[in-house]
């Protein structure tokens, strides 16, 4: 079991990593965003980099998953893999890999940007396992949007921009929860990058909005019903793929 | 125990039946030819068989393992060459192959003996390293057959395998597939190519429109069509040959005459060529070719 989820996640790595539409959304897209954001903007870098680092996160573990499934619906390549003794949820879960993998790795860029900077990291092991956990999380939020059985790269992107770009700004980013007013709060609450952003800013900045474990709780639930719909989802959507 | 045991195994597309209560079995270590033309169901059986898609109705078993059921045992059996399938474009020919092994839970050790074997036997091994996408359509079809034989299957699926591919990859994985019966697997073979199929298999099936139409082995299949065989005459003048009472036709210097009485036609040829003092340069009985058979049995629908 665990050889062929790492056997698909290593198929993932070589085949996607490097394609365009992984590259512009999950490295130059946030990076554009925030330059535009910072530029002008007389912010410090400690309130500064924990929300790039959400960003950052939430767009690359957000850019693998999705192209996979439609990319291999028109190549034609999933019907050979899925003749092959392994269910959707080793599919899906080495998919999750890929993307995770990515997205963690990604993400410790600004993090080691906001070192050189001069911020401190006040507390590591939070950030390391609020990485782990929202890497995981959106990386099967990824796989939702690819659920359509279509071969078009191009559908699933415009609908998965269509999702992220709301929650980039409801997740307490650019303006953090505790200057929202009681309608933003509400809103924000749906949105699992916020429990991200909350815990990076008690990592970084040292307080939280919500409490740490009501973070850590609400990413852990975000992530749980993710993967379980992704895998049944893509179980229903994958005979109408060939 | 069979092989393959199917029974009743029906599927719809939006109220299309492309496969219409079918039945069949294929008995262990022959290979089964599956015949018929474009549309109708075979590739749509490949895939239920082969764990892809479910059947609406119907079952079957695959060495005693229950599709439905058990899927994932059923897989673990089983070779499969799809029809439309490709190896991934961006890994190279060892990746792919590995990629296989891996998900069949080979060992690493022996999933690399294996490939090494195969992708010699195959003419490849030179180019192992380069991504499949620079390679030519025979040597992607070589390849796809090598990941299909690399987990040592007992049952190989193969849809079409041959279908479009220059003569030389053709006779290749012709020649693989007459090896395999040796190595005593069962290979269930969809084909258009009835010389193929003919050549190859040990019994035939024939669909259409959804329905099989009959099983039998290629040489009954042809001594069954009405018992109708050709005899063909060539003689050493040009002559009107329809003044004997049957339905002739005529191809280059060759007169082609079909019947059930080959007696009574060589007769009546001998006795003409006496009479007009002409000589006889061939003279021979022809069976049906597997190619009447088929259009026959389907209607005359070949679909190439
Ligand atoms: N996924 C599908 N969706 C809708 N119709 C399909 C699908 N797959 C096959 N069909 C239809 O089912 C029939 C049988 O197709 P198929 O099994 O591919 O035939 P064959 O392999 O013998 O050429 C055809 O009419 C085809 O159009
Ligand atoms: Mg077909």
């Amino acid at each position: 079991m665990g050889s062929k989820i790492w056997a698909i996640a290593r198929k993932d790595i070589q085949m996607y990593y490097f394609k365009g539409p992984v590259v512009i959304f999950g490295v130059l897209f946030p990076l554009f965003l925030f330059l535009a954001f910072y530029i002008g903007r007389n912010l410090p870098a400690a309130f500064l980099i924990p929300g790039l680092v959400a960003m950052t996160i939430f767009f690359t573990s957000t850019s693998v998953s999705p192209v996979i499934m439609p990319w291999e619906t028109q190549m034609r390549t999933l019907e050979r893999l899925i003749s092959c003794p392994v269910t959707v949820r080793t599919l899906i879960v080495g998919d999750i890999l890929a993307s995770f993998i990515f997205g963690t790795c990604i993400s410790a860029v600004p993090v080691a940007v906001g070192v050189a900077l001069g911020v401190s990291v006040k507390s590591p092991v939070i950030l390391a396992i609020a990485v782990i956990l929202a890497a995981f999380c959106f990386s099967a939020l990824g796989l939702l949007f690819s659920a359509p059985p279509t071969s078009l790269v191009s559908n699933i992107m415009m609908l998965s921009t269509f999702v992220k770009f709301p929650v980039i700004f409801i997740s307490g980013i650019f303006i953090p929860v505790d200057q929202m007013p009681g309608w933003g709060v509400a809103v924000a609450s749906l949105s699992p990058l916020t429990y991200f952003t909350d815990l990076a800013r008690y990592a970084i900045q040292g307080y939280a909005y919500y409490p740490l474990y009501a973070d850590f709780a609400a990413l852990f639930v975000y992530a749980a019903l993710f993967l379980f719909l992704a895998v049944r989802l893509h179980e229903r959507a994958l005979p109408k793929r060939f | 125990m069979d092989a393959i045991e199917v029974k009743d195994l029906s599927k719809s597309f939006e109220g299309l039946k492309a496969v219409d209560s079918v039945s069949f079995s294929v008995h262990t270590s022959e290979i089964f030819g599956f015949l018929g033309p474009n549309g109708a169901g075979k590739t749509t059986t490949v895939r239920m068989l082969t764990g892809v898609i479910k059947p609406d109705s119907g079952e079957a078993r695959v060495m005693g393992r229950d599709i439905e059921s058990e899927t994932k045992r059923v897989k673990e059996v089983l070779g499969v060459l799809p029809e439309t399938a490709n190896a991934y474009p961006d890994l190279t020919a060892w990746g792919n192959l590995m990629l296989i092994a891996s998900l069949y839970g080979i060992p690493r050790r022996e999933g690399e003996r294996r490939a090494t074997t195969l992708l010699k036997e195959f003419g490849i091994y030179e180019r192992r390293s380069s991504k499949v996408k620079g390679f030519s359509k025979g040597m992607k079809q070589r390849l796809m057959l090598s990941m299909a034989l690399v987990s040592d299957p007992e049952v190989l699926f193969l849809d079409e395998p041959t279908s479009g591919l220059d003569v030389q990859s053709a006779r290749a994985i012709r020649q693989r597939i007459k090896e395999l019966q040796e190595e005593s697997k069962t290979v269930f073979l969809t084909s258009h190519n009835m010389q193929e199929v003919g050549e190859l298999c040990d019994r035939v099936g024939i669909i259409n429109k959804g329905k099989m139409v009959t099983v039998d082995s290629p040489e009954h299949l042809r001594t069954r069509i009405g018992g109708s065989v050709a005899v063909e005459v060539r003689l050493d003048r040009a002559v009107d040959l329809s003044r004997l009472d049957f339905k002739v036709e005529r191809a280059g210097d060759t007169y082609r005459i079909y019947t059930t009485e080959p007696h009574d036609v060589i007769r009546a040829i001998v006795g003409f060529a006496t009479l007009n003092g002409l000589k006889i340069l061939s003279l021979n009985v022809q069976p049906p070719s597997l190619e009447d058979v088929f259009v026959k049995l389907t209607g005359g629908s070949n679909g190439q």
